[in-house]
């Protein structure tokens, strides 16, 4: 297990995208948590890294140290250029037949990962999809006004939309490689409409969605990410699959 | 099909049903006038009883706060052994 190298021979079966951004601290729990939790897979993480000032590259680099360069892959972008994006730059270096996409934040914890893998083998689903809304799943660090906002989107978004999956805004998903890449091609939103948006196309494509329950833990104590303008981004982002899938 | 169309297909269809009822006269028309209105207050209390159901049930975890910090504090004491710097940014 405290080897890295041992279960990457050959081209990996998974990769791991992790877009950072000022993660220097987070990116290295997050690296030594998906190798703790996958000692048996073949899997790569690449890091995409918008031009952190905090040093998060030096940080990867020395990760790259322990783990090795063919484990953990740095493809840096110059500067802050949007979630969707450095989705599509890691797919371009990735050479998994599955590709696992979650946040570096540590509100998805990597011991989740072998739960995303042995549903999808077991169905051989196009994406799995995490889901914070089911027992055994849940979060921790919301409070009311943020638990309000999360239900009351999710079932206007469930009632209009009918998105084949309960959890439509995390982003803790895995999915098959051309799957992904034919979803992300299609899809224009940003922020949280953009993790609706690539599953309700998925849907609407007639791939096979399963789900696996997920914990959740916000550590950003104290930001609301919710605000005003956030929710009539929400709201547009609804209007605009429902005219569009 | 876009699922707008769904939508306008499902409202048409009620539509053409509270037509033929005013239409035909099956029920007292007193009534019938009433009946999108009793629509609309039941879509409501359909979206109220789901979000007050959905925060009466909502899913906590505060025993994942205490494991993820076990496990930060693992992280951290196998990285920094291994040259990785761990101290908090």
């Amino acid at each position: 297990m405290e080897k890295g190298g041992e279960a990457g021979g050959g081209r990996p079966e998974y990769s791991i995208i992790v877009p950072t951004y000022n993660e220097r601290l987070n990116v290295a729990l997050i690296v030594y948590l998906i190798f703790k939790h996958l000692p048996d897979a073949k899997f790569e993480i690449i890091i995409v890294d918008d031009g952190s000032p905090d040093g998060t590259q030096d940080i990867v680099k020395q990760l790259q140290q322990v783990y090795g360069e063919d484990r953990v892959l740095l493809r840096a972008r110059p500067r802050k250029l949007g979630l969707g994006t450095a989705y599509m730059h890691g797919l371009k270096h990735a050479s998994g037949e599955f590709v696992v996409i979650m946040d570096a934040d540590l509100s998805h914890h990597p011991k989740y990962l072998p739960s995303f893998i042995r549903k999808q083998k077991e169905t051989g689903a196009d994406i799995v999809t995490g889901t914070r809304y089911v027992s055994n799943g849940g979060v921790h660090g919301w409070n009311l006004m943020r638990k309000l906002t999360s239900r009351g989107a999710n079932v206007l978004a469930q009632t209009l939309l009918r998105p084949g999956a309960s959890d439509l805004t995390g982003s803790f998903r895995l999915y098959k490689r051309s799957v992904l890449e034919d979803v992300i091609s299609s899809c224009v939103s940003k922020g949280y409409v953009f993790q609706m948006e690539m599953i309700v196309r998925a849907t609407r494509k007639g791939y096979h969605i399963e789900e696996v329950p997920i914990t959740f833990v916000d550590r950003v104590f104290g930001i609301s990410k919710l605000g005003g303008s956030e929710i009539v981004g929400y709201l547009k982002g609804l209007v605009y699959l429902l005219l569009t899938t | 099909m876009k699922h707008i169309f769904k939508i306008i297909a499902v409202l048409a269809a009620i539509s053409a049903v509270w037509v033929a009822l005013l239409e035909t006269s099956t029920v007292p028309r007193s009534y019938t006038w009433l009946l999108p209105i009793y629509l609309v207050v039941a879509l409501g209390c359909y979206g109220l009883f789901m979000v007050g159901y959905g925060l009466m049930f909502f899913p906590t975890c505060p025993q994942e706060a205490v494991l993820l910090q076990q496990d930060i504090v693992e992280a951290k004491e196998f990285l920094s052994k291994r040259g990785v710097d761990v101290s908090s940014d």
